[in-house]
């Protein structure tokens, strides 16, 4: 599997606690930790239950989670924007989340769910475009990239992975955007959101994409207040709206904007 | 008299008997240690302070456990979570530090153990180490960085960070004092060195008040481009 061929050296396998204890190898990950149940003495894989007994100041471990990204495909190419808030249950780890990866610089990924799942992969991911660039002379499609993202985790299917990303980019057949999360979804489209605020978020773009073709600026505009009602609404968004435009030359990042000043920015216009 | 303390609860009133079926008892391979960790980065230092209390459950197994370790001349981290793999963790840190030594006869800077703690902690993605980490130490341009982690390796470089039982405590203090926020009208000034090590210390004197895993005593690690200070603050022992 993708990371055991990763992390060889660096990981010994904990998981078969009760049996022998197995170095890490190929070949034993895929039997082993596929779809076993576990029962007796084991540990299972829901590490969560394992420590969440009852007994006093056991404390569950806590990943980051939560957030509301979104990216829409226009005339001039695709706009990707994100928010920047990462909770660990109901604490707000951080306000100033990367949430926008950048593959490399043609390819945008962005980051929902599991925060050290996304980033993992998504590096990964810029890794293995890379070695294909080498090989093959030439750029990865969209198409290509986001596969590869899919079937990496695709071997993880069940085992708990949280990821919900898009891959977004401009390659020889023009602006391209794909939707690839750790169910094993991988679909083409011309508009995703994606997190706990992504409902909020489709409103403010479906009424927006309305209007036929929008100018960059406009769909800059329509990007940055649809994550900004996000934020307003879902109490796991917030921090900052970071905007990214990805064009045929590449991508670039258009602004990082603070919600709190895009509220007074936003009431103004409306108390105009 | 074991059997009325067990029939009546705690208003006197008998407690309701429900049978709760047979109930299994799993181990479970983690215990909460306590402990709290803070880094701060300044212009050209960052300070790494942590409290000394090793404590499980409602007993306290040591008074002088500090929590921060000493990686290189540059960068110090700040571990706590599960002592148990705190303390493996930073064996393996260790090695891997030496290793990349003799390959590459240099030593590592904090940006390059801090990508390199985080494929550790992802290597152990489905058991992770119960650890809650913050390096800090100095860049390759000699200014302060600090970089906080999750259990399973999701990073970023802040100014400041605190991490542990008490972080939810710290933190919004530390926004309000070193990031200047929820504040108006009030003029940005860069934190020196002297006042830094006073917020740490007033920070962690509130901390010990409120948290009952935090106390005993104050490690401070200063780390300048001349090395690395060490000083230490009593807490209460409470």
């Amino acid at each position: 599997m993708a990371l055991a061929n990763v992390l060889q050296s660096e990981s010994v396998d904990f998981s078969n606690y009760g049996r022998k204890c197995r170095g890490f190898s190929s070949s034993l990950y895929e039997t082993e930790l596929g779809l076993e149940s576990v029962g007796g003495d084991n540990l299972s894989f829901a590490v969560r239950t394992a420590c969440s007994d009852g007994d006093g100041p056991e404390r569950k471990i806590q990943f980051l989670h939560g957030t509301t990204t979104l990216a829409f495909k226009f005339q001039h190419g695709v706009i990707v924007a994100v928010d920047s808030r990462a909770t660990a249950g109901a604490y707000i780890a951080s306000q100033t989340v990367k949430k926008v990866i950048e593959i490399n610089p043609y390819l945008l990924g962005t980051m929902a769910g599991g925060a050290a799942d996304c980033s993992f992969w998504e590096r990964l991911l810029a890794r293995q475009c890379r070695v294909y660039e080498l090989r093959n002379k030439e750029r990865i499609s969209v198409a290509a990239a986001s596969k590869l993202l899919a079937n990496m985790v695709y071997q993880y299917k069940g085992m708990g992975l949280s990821m919900g990303t898009m891959v977004c980019g401009w390659d020889k057949t023009g602006p391209g955007l794909y939707y690839v999360d750790s169910e094993g979804n991988r679909v083409c489209g011309d508009l995703f959101a994606v997190g706990s605020g992504s409902m909020y978020a489709y409103g403010i773009v479906d009424s927006g994409l309305k209007q036929k073709d929008l100018t960059v600026e406009e769909a800059c505009d329509l990007g940055c207040r649809a994550i900004y009602q996000a934020t307003y609404r879902d109490a796991y968004s917030g921090g900052q709206v970071n905007l990214y435009h990805v064009h045929s030359e590449g991508w670039n990042r258009v602004s990082q904007s603070d919600v709190l000043m895009l509220h007074q920015q936003y009431q103004n216009l409306t108390d105009q | 008299a074991i059997m009325f303390t067990q029939v009546y609860g705690d208003n006197g009133k008998m407690k309701e008997y429900h049978y709760t079926g047979p109930v299994e008892h799993r181990f479970s391979p983690y215990s909460f240690n306590g402990g709290t960790v803070l880094a701060v980065a300044g212009e050209d230092f960052a300070i790494v302070a942590s409290d000394t209390r090793l404590s499980e459950g409602y007993s306290i197994h040591s008074r002088d456990s500090p929590k921060c370790y000493k990686l290189t001349n540059t960068t110090v981290i700040g571990c706590s979570g599960f002592h148990g793999d705190c303390l493996t963790l930073t064996k393996i840190i260790d090695a891997r530090l030496k290793m990349y030594k003799h390959s590459n006869n240099k030593s590592m800077t904090s940006g390059a153990i801090a990508a390199m703690l985080s494929t550790i902690l992802y290597g152990r993605r489905f058991f992770p180490y119960y650890v809650y980490n913050i390096i800090g130490g100095l860049d390759e341009e000699g200014k302060g960085a600090v970089y906080s982690f999750d259990p399973v390796g999701s990073y970023q470089r802040d100014t400041y960070k605190a991490g542990g039982s008490a972080s939810a405590m710290l933190q919004p203090l530390l926004d309000n004092q070193i990031g200047f926020k929820n504040m108006e009208g009030v003029q940005h000034l860069p934190l020196n060195q002297e006042k830094a090590v006073q917020l740490v210390k007033d920070v962690f004197i509130s901390a010990a008040e409120r948290d009952v895993y935090t106390g005993d005593a104050l490690r401070i690690c200063i780390v300048t481009k001349e090395g690395i200070k060490e000083e230490t603050v009593p807490l209460r022992k409470d």
